[in-house]
């Protein structure tokens, strides 16, 4: 059963609409992730929900109650909705001690002075922050701000989680290692998780579903493998992961590069396979009818070929570790290419043919 | 190669150094330096045990006392009233809220002895305005407030020094990062809680910081005392040292009180600054906001429209009053008359502009020297600060701790410095001409040219400098292309902040004027003190029109320039 309901929830700031018609479920103790570009309307969703922000119109509810709700006039505040909130700034009070910023929820909820010790201890354990309890947060590092913030959400032992960017402040070493310790206290805890971040890695790693979002819009909602391998759009597909897109055009039938008239016949699978809308070896009829459209394809899903396929010049190649990093040109448009730093690869200056493994298409631009 | 240059022991660093040193050795540190060498030196040796016996007189001792009551109830009140203020204006949802946070700096403007004259008319016990309609309309037996009184003093006091608070605790608000009181909101916090557990614990520092700058003000403050005090006998530091120095005319045991009580006004201001610096770098939270939301306002629902109207009270009251009482009472053709249509004109004002010498002089001489005093000020405080803020040379040590000094050398203990220096002592006797004005009002502003200039060179970072000296600038065209334009709005404000000031100044100019040299504020003070009540409203007035005028015209300008 789905424990959190978002109904035609819409945010406007005078004209400009930041949320527009938002339709979600989260159930329980999913962990879900919000994921756009800046101004999609992300942090709004997630605001609202923690009630920072009223609603233009919709409503939410959670488990069996009502939040929020402009049409009813109803709307809960935000310190009677019971989240645990962890914010991108780590929002630590620098004029409490650890142990007292793990303990103030506790202290507004007015639990005995015993429970209040037992649950801080517990909470600041969990993060392993037992031993600063009683230093001041000033002297802690980003990451140890970050478990306090943490902790304090933990505190009250909510059901539902809310992140804003919670990692967003700290060096990529360290967000990748709170990532893990935050996949492992929603296991020991067993809240849900609503999840804000810009960072699709962060989402992929942590998620059960994630929702990309653009101008207020949905774009798709569904597991991180299924976002990947199968967006529903131009816009996810490029979002998501590395892209390539190549202009192309048809012609007496063929399909050819523009801006250098490429053939692309060898280059394109034989079979035709779709598991997602847009995938295919040739262009759908609709796209085929309006002259104009794109290619899109992965980096890692392009192979090369001795012979045939779409024929380019390398124009770079670049050592990048793991992965060796093509830069190919075919025609006037580049595309990059990336295999296994062990896979045999053209050199710099050399000719060599593409073929691509799992071909989108979607309209073009203009 | 040819090109290699020697590194010399003696060059332009060490000569901007030099200069910079010597101007605020002789502008500042050797006044200091004489009012404790003649507080504690009598006859040739030191000597602690008279300067005991002075602290210990009836009189002495009852003026440290005063200064501490007035000081004390003065900073309590301010920091309430501002800290009330900041908090309704950033955090809730009170109407007009703009405007309400600009009227509320307007007192920043208008000069204290000028609000004190007015309320001096408005609540004197006999005469005051307010207090006669009380006791003819509503048969008071007596008056309803008596305005020369501590009370009174401190009443006034806050009017004018309450935004010294008000703007540190709005600007702390405005920059706190919303997510610190979100973040206790969702930890199930109403916004009382958050208010007084979060919020106000939050901004203390700044709070603090505005309340000893009031402190400060206050201890070494001339005007409001003089002008309410000395009719009850009420004498606090300043005030004292004044009338000792003025009327012995500057015989040698006035002087020597006058420097004991100074030194207590030093010591009291280091002690202030030192502990100010002390909660600054200890209590400053980085409570700054990274990305920034509307913070949260409490909707104040019933409460709205009564704590509007008090604010409007307060402005009403507080501001606009005494402003409207000083044109009315310089429109007055004697003091005493009701104000009818038939007992008002301009007269007062085409004397003092046009045909009464006295006023004539205190305008031209108040001008004269506010561009004089700004114009140094201003250049010298940029090399000094240069010096400070962006030159690595060997003695700057010593720049750092005489940069000081201004800001913790109070007006009064200026005036009697640059007497005890200037009077014939080194054979430069400048007593009873504008001169030594100016060499007090250097030293009095030089703290505002420091601060304003410092900041703005701070802004600049080295490696615009470096880049200069990289594309083959020497230092002195890096100063010149690169540096000067880039601190140019900061000299400007510089400028201003000495020039407008220096328009009204009282306690410096009181202590030094001689017949001829009156300034605006010591012809309104002595016009008073002499009876002639509507031709120094009248002066006051005009000095209110200069003030505000100019104030208006830097605003503009500063707003377009900033476009």
């Amino acid at each position: 059963m789905s424990h959190i309901r978002l109904i035609n929830v819409t945010k406007r700031f005078g004209s400009v609409t930041a949320v527009n018609a938002l339709n979600l479920e989260i159930a329980k103790g999913e962990c879900f992730s919000m994921l756009g570009p800046s101004g999609c309307g992300k942090t709004t969703t997630l605001r609202m929900l923690a009630g920072f922000e009223d609603l233009t119109d919709g409503e939410i509810h959670v488990g069996d109650r009502l939040f929020s709700s402009p049409r009813k006039k109803f709307y809960l505040p935000p310190e009677k909705r019971d989240f645990g909130m962890v914010f991108q700034a780590f929002a630590v009070w620098p004029h409490l001690s650890v142990y007292e910023n793990v303990a103030f929820p506790l202290r507004i909820r007015k639990f005995s002075a015993s429970e209040i010790d037992r649950r801080t201890k517990d909470a600041l354990h969990s993060t392993n922050l037992l031993a600063a309890a009683k230093d001041s947060p000033e002297n802690l590092s980003g990451g140890g701000k970050q478990r306090v913030a943490l902790a304090r959400a933990l505190a009250i032992n909510s059901d539902v989680m809310l992140l804003d960017e919670p990692l967003s402040s700290l060096d990529p070493h360290l967000r990748e290692e709170m990532r893990f310790e935050i996949k492992d206290l929603q296991r020991a805890y067993g809240f849900s998780i609503i999840y804000v971040t810009h960072d699709q890695a962060e989402a992929m790693a942590l998620s059960d579903r994630i929702l990309v979002m653009k101008q207020g819009e949905i774009q798709q909602v569904d597991t991180p493998l299924n976002v990947y391998n199968n967006p529903a759009n131009r816009f996810v597909f490029s979002f998501i992961g590395l892209s390539n897109f190549l202009e192309v055009a048809a012609r007496d039938g063929n399909l050819r590069t523009c801006r250098g008239d490429c053939p692309l016949r060898d280059a394109l699978p034989r079979k035709k396979k779709q598991d997602a809308p847009g995938e295919g070896n040739e262009p759908p009829e609709t796209l085929l009818a309006a002259q104009n459209f794109v290619l899109a394809s992965r980096p890692s899903e392009i192979n090369f070929t001795a012979e045939g396929g779409l024929r380019g010049i390398v124009v770079r190649k670049s050592f990048l570790g793991e992965i060796v990093d093509y830069q190919i040109k075919a025609g006037e448009q580049t595309l990059r290419v990336q295999k296994g730093r062990r896979a045999p690869g053209p050199e710099a200056g050399e000719a060599c043919g593409i073929s691509f493994l799992r071909p989108f298409w979607y309209a073009g631009e203009k | 190669m040819n090109g290699i240059v020697q590194k010399s022991g003696f060059g332009a660093a060490q000569i901007i150094l030099g200069l910079s040193i010597a101007i605020l050795v002789v502008m500042v540190a050797v006044p200091v330096l004489l009012i404790f060498f003649n507080a504690f030196w009598v006859h040739g040796e030191f000597n602690i045990r008279d300067v005991i016996a002075t602290i210990r007189e009836p009189d002495t001792y009852q003026a440290l006392v005063n200064s501490l009551i007035i000081a004390s109830g003065t900073t309590f009140g301010s920091t309430v009233v501002g800290t009330f203020f900041a908090w309704l204006v950033t955090r809730t949802d009170l109407p007009y809220k703009p405007f309400m946070k600009s009227m509320f700096l307007v007192p920043f403007m208008l000069p204290s002895f000028i609000g004190a004259l007015a309320w001096k008319m408005l609540l004197s016990p006999r005469a005051g305005f307010i207090n006669r309609f009380f006791m003819t309309n509503f048969g008071f037996d007596g008056p309803l407030f008596n305005i020369y009184s501590y009370a009174g003093i401190i009443m006034v006091e806050i009017m004018y020094l309450f935004p010294f608070v008000f703007i540190q605790v709005c600007g702390a608000l405005e920059r706190m990062d919303p997510t610190l009181e979100e973040s206790a909101r969702i930890s199930g916090a109403g916004l009382f809680t958050i208010t007084r557990k979060i919020t106000i614990p939050l901004v203390m520092p700044s709070i603090l910081s505005g309340a000893l700058l009031i402190m400060l003000y206050s201890m070494a403050h001339f005007g409001t005392v003089a002008v309410l005090g000395i009719e009850n006998g009420i004498f606090n530091i300043p005030t004292l040292i004044y009338q000792r120095i003025h009327q012995s005319a500057g015989s040698f045991d006035s002087i020597r009180t006058g420097t004991v009580l100074a030194t207590v006004l030093v010591v009291t201001a280091a002690f202030i600054i030192w502990l100010q610096g002390k909660i600054l770098s200890k209590g400053r939270y980085q409570i700054i906001a990274g990305k920034s939301f509307r913070p949260m306002e409490l909707k104040l629902r019933a409460l709205r429209t009564p704590l509007l109207v008090l604010c409007i009270a307060y402005i009403a009251f507080t501001i606009v009053l005494p402003t409207v009482v000083i044109f009315l009472v310089g429109g007055l053709k004697t003091y005493g008359l009701p104000f009818t249509w038939e007992n008002l004109s301009l007269d007062n004002y085409k004397f003092i502009l046009f045909d009464y010498k006295v006023t004539k002089d205190a305008i031209r001489n108040s001008l004269a020297l506010g561009l004089g005093a700004a114009f140094i000020t201003m250049f010298a405080g940029v090399m000094i600060s240069y010096v400070i803020v962006k030159m690595k040379v060997r003695g700057k040590g010593i720049l750092e701790f005489l940069g000081m000094l201004p800001f913790s050398v109070p007006g009064s203990v200026i005036a009697l410095g640059v007497i005890l220096a200037w009077s014939g002592k080194f054979n430069i006797n400048l007593y009873n001409t504008v001169w030594i004005i100016l060499v007090a009002y250097i030293a009095r502003y030089m703290a505002f040219s420091l601060k304003a200039n410092s900041a703005a060179l701070e802004q600049v970072h080295d490696s615009l400098m470096e880049a200069a000296r990289a594309c083959g600038a020497t230092m002195w065209q890096t100063l010149r292309d690169i540096v000067l334009p880039l601190v140019r709005p900061g000299m400007l404000a510089a400028f201003f902040l000495i020039f407008l000031p220096s328009l009204r100044e009282l306690t410096v100019s009181i202590m030094l004027y001689a017949p001829t040299t009156r300034t605006i504020g010591v012809a309104i003070y002595t016009l008073n003190e002499d009876g002639e009540t509507v031709v120094s409203a009248a002066l006051a007035g005009i000095a209110l029109i200069l003030i505000i005028t100019g104030q208006t015209l830097i605003n503009h300008f500063t707003k377009t320039k900033r476009v």
